[in-house]
This record gives structure tokens, C-alpha cells and sequence, in this order.
């Protein structure tokens, strides 16, 4: 471990070397540099050398890892393109920073075949992720979302076309909690979207302006607040980021959990409590209509000041090829964007629930695409929060309030 | 008689007066001094006069055509907004209490270690100890120590299962000051004793034999010849408590209306990268620090000067 912690530090030494410096590596081959999370599987690193080893030295990847959180990702890759930093060549884009990258001219569009590459055969899901004012703006790579987690052991498998509603009188029946991400962040930010999604609107419009239908914004407060005051709601609801609900979930006060994929490897982690847990797709906001789980991954774009922007088009593409989404899939539990790879045998055996998985991503309603994404967030955020508290007749003219004021650059 | 020319020299009186000598010494000192100016106004003033700069403009990173010059309306935005003096108060809140507390404990404990008669080099390390864990590993800790799910302290005798008091208002509030109580009051300790060693124990004696008790003394005696210690460590510490950002942003985001100015200040600079108005938050930030500073060196200067006049 401490070997490979220095390791890691001499790349970085030499990745800074290689951006700041040099362009070409010692062997002519040039270096494009790739800025994405660390992935602590080791899935990114098996990415980078299959792609080293097909490009046949006309190009070297070189992997330079972010922190894991990803308001700490977004600092880091912003300071360096604002500051117009040709070492980023491919930036690993959170899907929520597509339109504000594009906006602010930080990264480039995809066009021509490379464009057709892109795009074909990726689910419907993460390729709205990628799509701006009618561009697209980078390859989908590595995906994610939520499922309805249950106690198998203890209680029936949730009906396939269950509604929060009925979700939680169940829960509440059996005294026992819904694990959900509740704390003051991003995580709250995703569960209002899928409630808005699921009750069939959007936050903003297909221009990235804000649109707030107030029925159905009305409606994912209601949910919220109903969880929030019901005998389902976990302890600390308000505190809770996703490790927080897994541990709630895995200490057994919850019969349900709304997490990504990742509760069920941790489950195998804990003995025995594997196969006590079950999946079901996404809860309703309304019955009736399709739930649409939400959305998390990874894009990968081409930085606007690359001096290599040809070479990194075709790294970023060889990047995301289906065979590294498999790797991604087994090694680091991300789910796969491209529709066939979700066929392969190793994906099937990493997700026993991979055609759940599929078309919960081919449903998914993306959070807002809006080049002030970060001040929407943050607005929503502070409007739902704390949800036992939530004002559902107020709550859609506060939060339009705080819109105005953050599309004006104002405090809010 | 020379000594006394160049420290007051008479109104209009010109340099030219000095002798050849005194003029080279001045040179020198000027030429000592300049390292340690050059290097503060490259560090300190530059970015400052920076921050003055962008907060006369529109600029955010997103919008990079959208940059121009707009005077104050920045300050206007921020000091006509709710949220800045809801920000204001809730930081005067953790600031007074944090402070308030940290100065009764801190004096207590100083006086523990003042007056120990055995173990006094492992008293002192053991009251230092929790000033020497870092600010974020603290608030870490007593965050989860307080979590529903993964904390002891629900699990202590007259305290409910289920409290959670991160999910409310008043509940983080107190978390977020337990925090900082703990950890700074080592310091406030530590400034307090400096200052206790400086009240000479014949006084005391003389005060015995005269019959003052235990509580006259320390009120009478201590108390205002410790003043200028207890300023100077109320200073560094409302200094400090204002700025409050670490054990907010790990405990609560600013949820729960637990909000301060620094948390305001980076999530305009920082989550939405407006640089113009978060520059505007950041100088009034400093602007408020500077009137707290003032105020205490105003009463810090008058006391002192009384208690020479005293002397």
C-alpha cells in the first residue's frame, strides 16, 4: 500500500513535469494528459494501458488522479481552465458539468464521425447527460443510479410499479426507516430531481432556462416531507450522504434504501448480508407514470486548450471503447453506458441485477443541464433543507426566488 | 539628549537637522526593514489589493464575456441581501458563545496549571493536546461522535436514542461551539497563563494578611492586572472565531441555518465561481475583521495607559 502510495506521488511529480514541459515523451510519442477521480479498483489505470498499447506509441495516456469528491474535482479542473491550462487534454466530467464546461468555452464539441462514435449504441440515459444546445459535448464512459434496495429477508419484493407514497406507508408499518441522502449537498439535489422528473417535468427546459412547473416541484416537496415526518424517516435523514445511508441500511434499522450500485459490493464486505438484500427499480412520484431514477457517471471531454486536440478525440474514444466499460464494471463497480456491454458475462457477474440496471439508466432523468448548474444546486439545496420543515405551499417561491437572484449573479 | 531628538523630534523639524550619523542609521534600519516589507506586500498586500480590484466587477469564470467594471454594486448586492445578515448574525453567535465559553474554561484551566504542584510538565501536555489535532479531524470527529447511526454520545445515560442534534438549528449550533470550545481552549489557556505569570505573588500575600478571601483576590488582584492578557487572547480569538469555516463546513454545509460568512464567501467563490461578488464577500469579511481588531486595541490601548497611570 505505502509503495503504491509512492508510486502514485512520483507520477504526479512526473505528470506535472510532463504539463508543464515537454509535449513529446522520451520515445517521440506524445503525452496527453487525462484528469479524472482516482478509482481506487484500479479500473482506470487497466483503461489507460489497453489504450497505451493500442495507439502504438502515437500517443501516451497519462493518468492524473483528481480526489474522489466531486466539488473538490470541479475546483481543480475549473482553476485550470479558466486559467486556460493546455495540459488538460481529457478532462472525466461529472454528467452534472456538461452545459457549464461547454458555456464557458472549457471544453470542445464533438462533430463529424467522431460525434457518430460518440453516441452509437449508448443508452438514452447518459447520452442526454452529454447534450447541449443541441451539441455534443462529450462520450459518455461510465455511469450510475439508484435502486431500490430491500431486506429480502424480512420484507415481500416492493410491486414493480410501487410509488413513494405507498413505500412509505410500508415502511412506516413495519417501523422500520428508508434510508435516502438527506444532508444539506448534491445528494439532495438528486433526489428532488428524480421526484420532479418522476412526476413528469424537468427543473429547466431543453435551452437551460429554468422552467419549475409548480404542481409537480409542489409534489416532490410533499414526498419529501412526508418521508421526512413519517415513522420511516432514518435518524439524522437530514445528515446523511450516501455512506451514512449505507451504514444505516446495513446496521438493520431500514427495511429500504434509494443508493447507487455500490451498496450491494459493500454488502458482500459484511457477512452474510448479501443475500438478505434485494433490488427494485426506483419508487413513483406519481402512479401511473414511470419513475426516472436518477443519474451519476462520468463523461469524458476534450479540453479547449489542448495542443493535441486530434490525438486526444481519439484517446478519449478509446477511453470510453466498451471493452474498458467492462473492466470499469468488474473492477470498479461503475455501470457501463454502452447498451451491449451490459450483455457481457463479467458485467452480468459484477450486477446480478444488470437488466435492472439498464433500463433504470435508459429511463433516467438527468439533473438540470444549465450552465449555472452549481448555483441551481445549491438553491435547491437550501430549499429543501431540513426536509421535516419543508413548507410545500412556499417552497416553489423560495426557490424561485433563489433562482432569479442566482441567474442575476446575486447573493442568495 | 540625541537619543531623545531622533525617537520625538519637534513639529517641522527637517530630517537635515539629524547629524551624518543618525541619517545613516536611519538609512540602515530602512534597509533592514525592507526585506520583511517587500516580501508582507507581496504576499499579503497584492492579493488583497486584488481581491479590492475584482470586487468592483462583474466576473464570473462561467460567463467570461460577460466581465466588466460595475463599481460598487457588488457591496450593494451583499449588504442589501437577507442571507449576508442572517450570515452575520449566526457567525456573532458562534463567535460570542465559542469565545465567551473558551474565556471562563480557559481561565479556569490556566489557573489549574498555574497553581499545579506536581506533574506540571504532563498537566500542561495533556490541556494542549486537543489544540494540536487539526481543525477538520476534530470537527470529524465530533460529528460522528453525534451521528445517529455511528456516535456514542446516543448511547450515553439521559440522552435519547434517536437525537440527532445536527438535523436541527440550535442542536448544530451547539455541536459546532462544543468544537470549538474544545479545541481552542488550550489556547485561550495557554495566552491566560502568560498572563497570570506577570501578577507578582507578593500582592497576594500582602492581601491575605490584609484579609481578603479567595474570590477577593481573584477579582481584585488577578483580574485587572491580568487584563491586557485577557485582551490580547479575546482578541486572537474573536479574531479566529469570525472566520469560522472549517467546523461548519464539515459539521453542517451552513444546513440548518448554521450559515457563516466564510461558508457564504466560498460558496460564491468557489461552488459558483463568482469571482466579483465573492471578492465583495471576502473584503467585507476583512473590513469586519478590521473593526473587531480596532475595537480591541481602542479598549486594549485605553486600559493599558490607565493601568501605567495607575502604576
Amino acid at each position: 500500500m505505502n509503495r503504491r502510495a509512492v508510486v502514485y506521488a512520483a507520477l504526479l511529480v512526473v505528470a506535472a513535469g510532463a504539463g508543464c514541459g515537454s509535449q513529446r515523451g522520451a520515445g517521440g510519442s506524445r503525452t496527453l494528459n487525462w484528469y479524472v477521480f482516482n478509482e481506487p479498483g484500479g479500473a482506470y489505470d487497466a483503461a489507460v494501458s489497453r489504450c497505451n498499447r493500442q495507439a502504438r506509441g502515437r500517443y501516451r495516456i497519462n493518468y492524473v488522479r483528481l480526489p474522489t469528491d466531486a466539488n473538490q474535482q470541479r475546483e481543480l479542473l475549473v482553476r485550470r481552465l479558466a486559467a486556460k491550462d493546455p495540459s488538460v487534454d481529457i478532462a472525466g466530467l461529472d454528467v452534472v458539468w456538461t452545459a457549464e464546461f461547454a458555456q464557458a468555452g472549457w471544453i470542445r464539441p464533438w462533430t463529424g464521425p467522431r460525434r457518430a462514435q460518440a453516441i452509437r449504441g449508448r443508452l438514452q440515459g447518459p447520452l442526454r447527460t452529454v447534450e447541449y444546445r443541441g451539441k455534443i459535448w462529450a462520450v459518455p464512459f461510465t455511469t450510475n443510479t439508484q435502486l431500490l434496495w430491500y431486506r429480502k429477508d424480512r420484507v415481500p419484493p416492493p410491486a414493480s410499479d410501487i410509488t413513494w407514497n405507498r413505500l412509505i406507508d410500508q415502511a412506516s408499518r413495519q417501523g422500520k426507516a428508508i434510508e435516502e441522502q438527506g444532508n444539506q449537498y448534491e445528494g439532495l439535489t438528486v433526489w428532488v430531481n428524480a421526484l420532479v422528473e418522476g412526476a413528469g417535468s424537468s427543473i429547466v427546459d431543453q435551452r437551460g432556462q429554468v422552467r419549475l412547473d409548480p404542481a409537480t416541484t409542489r409534489r416532490a416537496a410533499e414526498v419529501i416531507r412526508r418521508l421526512a415526518t413519517s415513522r420511516a424517516a432514518p435518524p439524522g435523514l437530514a445528515t446523511n450522504k450516501e455512506d451514512e445511508a449505507r451504514l444505516g441500511f446495513e446496521s438493520g434499522r431500514s427495511n429500504y434504501a434509494l443508493n447507487y450500485t455500490f451498496i450491494y459490493a459493500s454488502a458482500g464486505e459484511k457477512k452474510g448480508f448479501q443475500p438478505k438484500i434485494g433490488w427494485a427499480r426506483y419508487p413513483r412520484t406519481v402512479a401511473g407514470r414511470p419513475s426516472r431514477p436518477p443519474l451519476g457517471g462520468i463523461n469524458l471531454g476534450i479540453g479547449a486548450y489542448t495542443r493535441q486536440p486530434a490525438l486526444a478525440y481519439d484517446a478519449a474514444l478509446c477511453l470510453a471503447q466498451p471493452a474498458n466499460q467492462v473492466i470499469a464494471a468488474e473492477k470498479g463497480g461503475l455501470p457501463p453506458t454502452s447498451e451491449t456491454v451490459y450483455r457481457d458475462p463479467g458485467v452480468r457477474k459484477a450486477f446480478p441485477f444488470s437488466e435492472l440496471l439498464r433500463t433504470s439508466i435508459q429511463d433516467g432523468g438527468p439533473r438540470p443541464v444549465a450552465p449555472a448548474y452549481g448555483d441551481i444546486s445549491l438553491a435547491i439545496q437550501k430549499s429543501f433543507h431540513p426536509e421535516s420543515q419543508i413548507e410545500v405551499t412556499a417552497v416553489v417561491s423560495r426557490l424561485r426566488e433563489r433562482l432569479a437572484k442566482a441567474a442575476q449573479g446575486r447573493i442568495f | 539628549m540625541e537619543a531623545a531628538r531622533i525617537g520625538a523630534p519637534p513639529a517641522g523639524a527637517r530630517p537635515a537637522g539629524l547629524t551624518e550619523r543618525s541619517r545613516g542609521e536611519r538609512r540602515l534600519a530602512w534597509a533592514l526593514c525592507a526585506p520583511a516589507v517587500i516580501t508582507m506586500v507581496l504576499v499579503t498586500g497584492y492579493p488583497i489589493g486584488y481581491a479590492l480590484y475584482l470586487s468592483l466587477q462583474r466576473l464570473d469564470l462561467r460567463f467570461p464575456t460577460e466581465r466588466r467594471f460595475v463599481g460598487l454594486s457588488n457591496y450593494l448586492d451583499v449588504l442589501t441581501s437577507s442571507t449576508w445578515w442572517e450570515d452575520v448574525w449566526n457567525t456573532t453567535v458562534i463567535t460570542v458563545l465559542s469565545v465567551g465559553l473558551e474565556l471562563v474554561l480557559g481561565m479556569a484551566i490556566a489557573l489549574v496549571m498555574h497553581r499545579a504542584i506536581f506533574g506540571r510538565g504532563p498537566v500542561r501536555a495533556a490541556i494542549l493536546i486537543p489544540y494540536g489535532v487539526v481543525t477538520v479531524v476534530a470537527a470529524f470527529a465530533w460529528r460522528y461522535a453525534f451521528d445517529p447511526a455511528s456516535g456514542f454520545v446516543q448511547g450515553l445515560p439521559f440522552v435519547s436514542d434517536t437525537a440527532a442534534p445536527l438535523t436541527e438549528r440550535w442542536g448544530s449550533f451547539a455541536v459546532i461551539i462544543l468544537t470549538e470550545v474544545w479545541k481552542t481552549t488550550p489556547f485561550m489557556a495557554l495566552l491566560l497563563l502568560a498572563g497570570l505569570a506577570l501578577v507578582p505573588d507578593e500582592l497576594h500575600e500582602a492581601a491575605k494578611v490584609d484579609g481578603a478571601n479567595a474570590f477577593q483576590r481573584f477579582f481584585r488582584i488577578t483580574l485587572p492586572l491580568m487584563r491586557p492578557a485577557i485582551l490580547v487572547a479575546l482578541l486572537f480569538r474573536t479574531l479566529d472565531a469570525f472566520r469560522v469555516f472549517d467546523t461548519v463546513f464539515i459539521q453542517t454545509q451552513g444546513a440548518n441555518g448554521t450559515e457563516t460568512v466564510s461558508i457564504l464567501g466560498y460558496n460564491v467563490l468557489i461552488n459558483r465561481v463568482n469571482l466579483g461578488l465573492g471578492s465583495a464577500v471576502s473584503v467585507l469579511i476583512f473590513i469586519f475583521v478590521l473593526l473587531i481588531a480596532f475595537f480591541f486595541v481602542r479598549v486594549l490601548g485605553t486600559s493599558t495607559a490607565q493601568q501605567r497611570g495607575e502604576a
